[in-house]
């Protein structure tokens, strides 16, 4: 677990280093780097949720209580801090927002996040949140690197500022000719955020770390089970080993 | 304890040797117990390749008692399945680990039984006095891709619902019927809730009962021919003064033992998937599938799930719908031949010439391969390599009479090669 920490952080320096120098698409391997071991990142995480994302998006599939059961949260804790629409502990985490008034407002209901992290992947999402660019053409004044088109605002703008996406144009090989195409080169931050953007990315990567935990649970509590699991199978399969070995002795 | 059961019922003193004499006298079951574990004799020369059978016997158990409590809590309806999923995943008490077991459980029974049928291919255990074993061996495995892929449409995530799209359209290139088959098949116009309430029935009650009573009649065609080993030799030619194969041994004590330290070996790969990668980085559960069913939402390209892929990169190499559906069937098809393309007068690889093994080699290369490119989009490169790997799996069972029956053989030996 340690290790692998280990390499995503180095992943993600790297990347983040890439992105300031060369630009182009290096933001596409940008790593979250999260880690759902890691308790007061997902605390933050899920402060982070209820304040920024749960006024649209539910996760319909995961309770309070058990919220503050796996991050070691107390109920009293739990009711000041992260319960804002005077629901009972054992409640899912649902949207006070109605659906189809949802769909009048952006076009699309905000998909239910509970799974979101299994379905594209923590990377992804720490890409998205952070790729927001100004765009008078789209009707939220924004667009996104990671989804183009994306019907959601820019929910961090305050946090992030807002910047600026500069778009070269490229020769690139299509079909049989040359075709001039528009890449994305870097930002430019137009207002600045009220926080640094390493302070942001903390807070994305927290975030992400939530949406991760939150997509199974239960998955801190597999992975120490299994360790035990494995090793009693392992001493299972020596004394099977033994048992064959002597009941093997008269075959010549 | 089976052996002194037995002894004690032949001796005739003590309660228990008589509950087994009453027994025995309604139902047979010391007579069973002897002819199909204790008296029946299999060669002793077994190597690695001989686990997978009594490993696939024990994933259909684990299936079985998985998918029944699987059954209690999950709801077969367009509305609530994939939420029941979940439900199951996160409320039931252990609910992730069945779940987790019976999904992976799936690939699992397919990396068995693909290794269990290489056996036969590299010894040549399809052939004469086989050829029935082989065939109802075959129709497990059919049988096998009808229930994996039913199980597959039931949690309803989008790839299960694109999956069934894309696999029940084949049925539309039938000439003629091909529409109206495909309409009768999903019972609607689309897959729906109608199509995944009767995929469960079949997934839940049809296919198991068909699957145990297959498996059952295999076991019997094997406890009547004798398992063949390594050598490719049979074992009944040399039988001692008492009828008992010289180079056989009793199933019980010496191979149920054995076979529980392949159960173990086993069962640790299979922990480590379930505790530590249980989607396998989306080959055993596929990303998309973490997104409800959605017919306006098409996944960027749509793979079934890595155990079918050498036949879909079958039917997408060639350009024509019909044609490749008819070449993927086909691809399962041929198997079932055989032990009648096969014309060699050897069994095993060992005493086979260099043909066969560039035959078999390429083939199994190109299974492989097929599978790595079923997985991957159709376009350019991928598509040219899937033709001509499936050009070498079909030049396998199309040239087989050939090069089977000019092929250099060995001679092989009398009794079996055992190195104790």
């Amino acid at each position: 677990m340690g290790s692998r920490a280990l390499v995503l952080t180095a992943l993600l320096l790297a990347g983040t280093a890439f992105a300031k120098e060369g630009g182009g698409d290096a933001w596409s391997s940008w790593r979250a780097g999260n880690d759902i071991a890691n308790k007061t990142s997902l605390q933050r995480g899920a402060r982070n949720f209820v304040n920024y994302c749960l006024g649209c998006h539910s996760l319909q599939y995961l309770r309070y209580n058990r919220v503050a059961d796996d991050l070691g949260i107390t109920q009293d804790q739990l009711q000041a801090n992260l319960m804002f629409t005077g629901g009972r502990p054992f409640d899912v985490m649902k949207s006070a927002m109605p659906p189809s008034d949802a769909e009048t407002w952006f076009g699309r209901a905000p998909p239910d996040l509970s799974l979101i992290a299994r379905a594209k992947g923590p990377d992804y999402l720490y890409q998205f949140l952070k790729t927001f660019y100004l765009d008078p053409q789209r009707p939220t004044g924004v667009n996104n690197l990671a989804l183009d088109n994306a019907a959601m605002p820019q929910v961090f703008a305050d946090l992030q500022g807002t910047q600026k996406a500069v778009f070269v144009l490229e020769k690139k090989a299509e079909g049989n000719g040359e075709q001039m195409v528009r890449v994305f080169d870097h930002f430019e931050q137009v207002t600045p955020g009220r926080i640094s953007a390493e302070e942001f990315d903390e807070f994305v990567r927290d975030t992400v770390n939530f949406l991760d935990y939150a997509s199974e649970p239960i998955r801190a509590k597999r992975e120490s089970m299994g360790l035990w699991v494995v090793l009693f199978l392992l001493v299972f399969t020596g004394f099977a080993w033994a048992l064959k070995k002597e009941i093997w002795k008269d075959v010549h | 304890m089976a052996t002194a059961t037995r002894s004690a019922a032949e001796t005739g003193g003590g309660r228990w040797a008589a509950f087994v004499r009453w027994i025995d006298a309604r139902l047979p079951v010391t007579e069973f117990w002897k002819s199909q574990l204790t008296e029946y004799y299999a060669p002793k020369n077994f190597n690695i390749w001989y686990y997978f059978g009594s490993l696939a016997l024990l994933v259909l158990v684990l299936q079985i008692v998985t998918g029944i409590f699987l059954t209690m809590s999950y709801k077969p309806s367009e509305a609530e399945a994939f939420g029941s999923i979940e439900y199951i995943m996160r409320e039931v008490e252990w609910g992730w680990l069945i779940r987790y077991i019976h999904s992976t459980g799936a690939s699992a029974f397919f990396i068995v039984v693909y290794l269990h049928m290489a056996r036969a291919l590299l010894y040549g255990s399809y052939k004469n006095p086989r050829e029935l074993l082989w065939i109802v061996g075959m129709l497990i495995y059919v049988s096998l891709m009808a229930e994996a892929f039913f199980g597959y449409v039931l949690p309803w995530g989008n790839m299960s619902f694109w999956g069934a799209q894309v696999i029940v359209s084949l049925f539309g290139a039938i000439p003629g019927i091909g529409p109206d088959l495909v309409e009768w098949i999903r019972g609607d116009y689309s897959i729906s809730d109608v199509t995944l309430n009767r995929f469960f029935a079949l997934h839940v009650a049809a296919l198991p009962l068909v699957l145990i009573l297959l498996v059952v009649v295999h076991l019997t065609a094997l406890h009547e021919v004798g398992s063949n080993n390594p050598d490719g030799i049979e074992i009944k030619k040399h039988k001692d003064s008492r009828g008992k194969p010289l180079d056989g041994i009793p199933f019980h004590p010496y191979y149920t033992y054995k076979d529980l330290v392949g159960v173990g070996v086993f069962l640790v790969l299979f922990a480590i998937v379930i505790f530590f990668a249980p989607t396998l980085g989306g080959l055993f559960i596929e990303h998309p599938n973490f997104e409800p069913a959605n017919p306006l939402n098409t996944p960027e390209h749509i793979a079934p799930v890595w155990y079918f892929t050498p036949y879909y990169a079958i039917l997408r190499a060639v350009p024509d719908k019909l044609t490749g559906a008819v070449l993927m069937g086909a691809a399962v098809l041929l198997f079932f031949f055989l032990p009648w393309l096969d014309r060699s007068k050897v069994k095993s690889i060992r005493y086979r010439g260099w043909l066969f093994k560039v035959f078999l080699g390429a083939f199994i290369v190109a299974f492989v391969g097929l599978g790595y490119l079923g997985l991957q989009p159709a376009q350019g490169s991928y598509v040219t390599a899937a033709r001509i790997l499936a050009v070498m799996y079909f030049a396998f069972f199309v040239l087989m009479p050939w090069y089977t029956s000019i092929d250099k053989t060995k001679p092989v030996p009398d009794r079996v090669t055992y190195h104790g």
